[in-house]
């Protein structure tokens, strides 16, 4: 990492923590925090950082985009400011101009199909779009006769259906019934499946995501097990808690180490071989598996007020665990990488770990 | 900033490069019959010409000073060789505990002239090294070791029992751990030292202790007025235990953490063929997801090694994770393999291997450091003890 990327990174850190501070966010039961937020963000050009610069961006690295990714993750971030990197990226890689405000991308679910027809018009329904309700637009993957395209599209052009995540953020299904869009390009690059490249993209940054609110789970859980007594001395003092925490110091380091390294692939090696498959599959499983396991003993150890609505834990938690459904889930990318795997051959699967 | 950080440490060219090498002498061992990666036991007999041969290319202490007869290569190429050796099974214990701890003990801790004398010898493959840590009375607490040293003309007399002491009966030297006085009120740790024992010392007997998995390689080592001249002692008398600490991070975050059951996965693989029952794929997509985290785990804890630090945390990390997942890893297998459909001898030969796997997986969580004791580590490392 140079020492400009670690400056942008930094910075996010420093933006969030001021303007997302969750004990705040907590206390204030309300969105007022979010406005002051998103403006300061983009002022510094942190939501925009992986649109080129010709296209209204930051042109930041992809390195510097996931560094960003994993500090929203750091801070529990409730708005869209990992959606609004990917859009500009997507975008991005059509050529076209990301046109300012949060966005979000669509589609999410490996399931979730689009199409754009001659007429030049999105068809299809996408289902737990993240923010989509929050954002004014969208932008789409979509398959057209000759092949993938990105396409800008409004969400008041939508028929959008609220719903939820597990923390509470708006995960809409968004229905496009022939919506014209802004504007839309073809894809030129070939090679692995568009679709996939969303998918690998969207599922690194949830792994960043989930990487950086284990980070914090485990320093809250440390601190309020040094702060807590009962029996008369505080509770870090007890075998069982620090064992427990131990396991958690194992899960969040298994999550940043799996994280980091699918993100240093996407940013050097790019999408387009089994390399890629493994590591953001790896991931996405392997920071799936530590979100369960590290939401079990934060609140574990924070006993019953870590249950309670004025507490932050939850911030955390709930979206650890919603952060596993989105862009592939542990079974879908356990099939992808068991198929690859499967397909190449016992004798294969060493050089290909090796190779990493 | 995070408490607990992991870099994505790439392995640089050079080590892809060594990697083919490797492998390309290992195909040659194994054509030449020196072992066999699907029958563990062929090696064995081997096992001493295989060590000088990888002696030969410079595959022993390559990370050592020149002048003992290292190579000083970095300890990134020195961790794909290892890595490529146990992927091969290959029969790699007349060297290996020399290689990765006790030879880098000698370097730092040894007199000059043991030092002259001893590490020349293991790079060329000739030299077998066990570790004489536990005792009846004493397992993860080293500190309550009780196996005397007492001083007489010109060194030490040696008396007590060592246990469970890997490979001791084919062993040229242990490294011993040994109470040289008492411990002291304000230092329970005071009191131990470390010796380099001539296994063919008179005095000193091996007996055998069969283990349940079948392995034959524990023993009880017996000292009687065992002599151990002065310039034996490695390091400080009474001292050892401000030693032990930074050899243990290599011993910890290696390959070997995390690999000892990996036949097993192969296996599966192997059985399950191109296209399996989905279950059968999503169980080994989600186990290789697995395996692949722990070993960029281990790559960066090497990578932080190669950088002059001391990774102590993030080396007993990847021990915890890595043990307990290779120990879990035959268990997931058995699993997957029932919704397999395999012919009788298949099934035999595949029964076989696992059976192997179950039966040392108990092993695997405690030696090198138990599950506790690393927690423990990992526990102080968070601030909590």
């Amino acid at each position: 990492m140079s020492a400009s990327e670690t400056l942008v990174v930094e910075t996010a850190a420093r933006v969030l923590a001021d303007l997302a501070d969750p004990q705040t966010i907590v206390q204030q039961r309300d969105d007022a925090w979010k406005a002051p937020l998103w403006l300061s963000l983009q002022e510094i050009g942190l939501d925009l950082a992986w649109a080129s610069e010709t296209g209204g961006g930051a042109g930041a690295s992809l390195a510097d985009g996931f560094g960003i990714i994993r500090e929203a993750g750091r801070a529990a971030l409730a708005v869209p400011l990992a959606e609004t990197l990917l859009a500009g990226w997507l975008l991005d890689r059509a050529g076209l101009t990301a046109p300012g405000g949060p966005m979000t991308v669509a589609p999410v679910r490996p399931k979730d199909h689009l199409t754009l027809d001659k007429a030049g018009r999105v068809n299809g329904r996408a289902r737990m779009v993240p923010f989509a309700s929050d954002v004014e637009h969208l932008a789409v993957l979509a398959t057209g006769d000759q092949g993938p395209l990105v396409a800008l599209v409004r969400t008041a052009d939508c028929k959008l259906k609220p719903g939820k995540s597990l923390a509470g953020d708006a995960r809409d299904t968004v229905e496009l019934a022939n919506v014209l869009p802004v504007h839309s390009a073809r894809l030129e690059e070939a090679g692995t499946q568009e679709k996939d490249v969303l998918l690998l993209m969207g599922a690194a940054a949830r792994a960043q995501q989930i990487a950086g609110a284990l980070d914090r789970i485990l320093e809250l859980s440390v601190l309020y097990s040094q702060q807590r007594v009962a029996f008369e001395k505080p509770i870090s003092k007890f075998q069982a808690i620090q064992h427990s925490l131990a396991r958690l110091g194992g899960e969040v380091a298994a999550a940043a180490s799996a994280a980091a390294s699918a993100a240093d692939t996407i940013a050097n090696t790019g999408f387009d071989d089994a390399a890629a498959l493994l590591e953001v599959a790896a991931a996405k499983i392997r920071c799936s598996e530590a979100a369960e396991v590290g939401t079990g003993i934060a609140h574990q150890v924070h006993g019953a007020i870590g249950f309670t609505d004025e507490h932050i834990l939850h911030r955390f938690t709930l979206r650890l665990l919603s952060w596993r459904d989105e862009f592939g889930d542990e079974t879908f990318w356990s099939l992808k990488l068991g198929e690859l795997i499967a397909a190449r051959g016992p004798r294969e699967l060493w050089p290909l770990l090796a190779s990493r | 900033m995070s408490l607990i950080h992991f870099d994505a440490m790439r392995l640089p060219a050079r080590c892809q490069e060594l990697r083919k090498e490797v492998r390309a002498f290992l195909e040659s061992e194994i054509a030449a019959g020196t072992f066999d990666p699907d029958r563990p036991e062929v090696g064995d007999k081997n096992a001493d010409e295989f060590s000088r041969r990888v002696g030969a290319k410079g595959w022993i202490g390559m990370t050592w000073p020149k002048k003992y007869g290292g190579q000083e290569r970095s300890f990134l190429e020195r961790y794909v060789v290892t890595e490529e050796m146990r992927i091969a099974n290959a029969p790699v214990r007349r060297f290996f505990v020399a290689d990765r701890q006790s030879g880098p003990t000698l370097i730092r801790y040894a007199h000059e002239k043991i030092k002259q004398d001893v590490l020349p010898r293991i790079i060329r493959g000739e030299l077998f090294f066990c570790i004489g840590m536990s005792e009846p009375n004493s397992g993860s607490d080293l500190f309550a070791a009780s196996t005397k040293a007492t001083k007489t003309d010109g060194g030490w007399l040696i008396n007590g029992t060592k246990v469970w002491t890997s490979s001791a009966h084919l062993a040229d030297y242990m490294i011993g751990l040994f109470r040289t006085s008492g411990s002291t009120k304000e230092n329970r740790r005071h009191g131990l030292t470390s010796f380099l024992v001539d296994m063919k010392t008179p005095g000193i007997t091996c007996r055998p202790i069969g283990q349940m998995s079948g392995q034959r390689d524990f023993n009880e080592v017996v000292f009687q007025d065992a002599f151990i001249p002065d310039d034996h002692v490695i390091g400080e008398v009474d001292g050892a235990w401000k030693q032990a600490t930074s050899e243990l991070a290599y011993e910890r975050s290696g390959p070997e953490r995390f690999l000892e059951t990996y036949d097993a996965l192969l296996a599966l693989t192997n059985a399950a063929g191109a296209k399996p029952d989905v279950r059968v794929t999503v169980g080994i997509g989600r186990l290789v997801a697995q395996l692949h985290t722990l070993r960029r785990m281990s790559v960066s804890v090497a990578g932080m090694l190669e950088a002059g630090r001391e990774p102590v945390v993030e080396a007993a990390i990847v021990k915890d994770l890595g043990t307990v997942w290779e120990q879990g890893l035959p268990h997931r297998v058995r699993e997957l393999a029932s919704l397999l459909d395999l012919e009788d001898d298949e099934e035999d030969v595949f029964r076989n291997q696992l059976d192997f796997e179950l039966k040392i997986a108990p092993k695997l969580t405690i030696q090198g450091g138990t599950t506790e004791v690393l927690r423990g580590i990992i526990a102080r490392g968070l601030g909590l003890r």
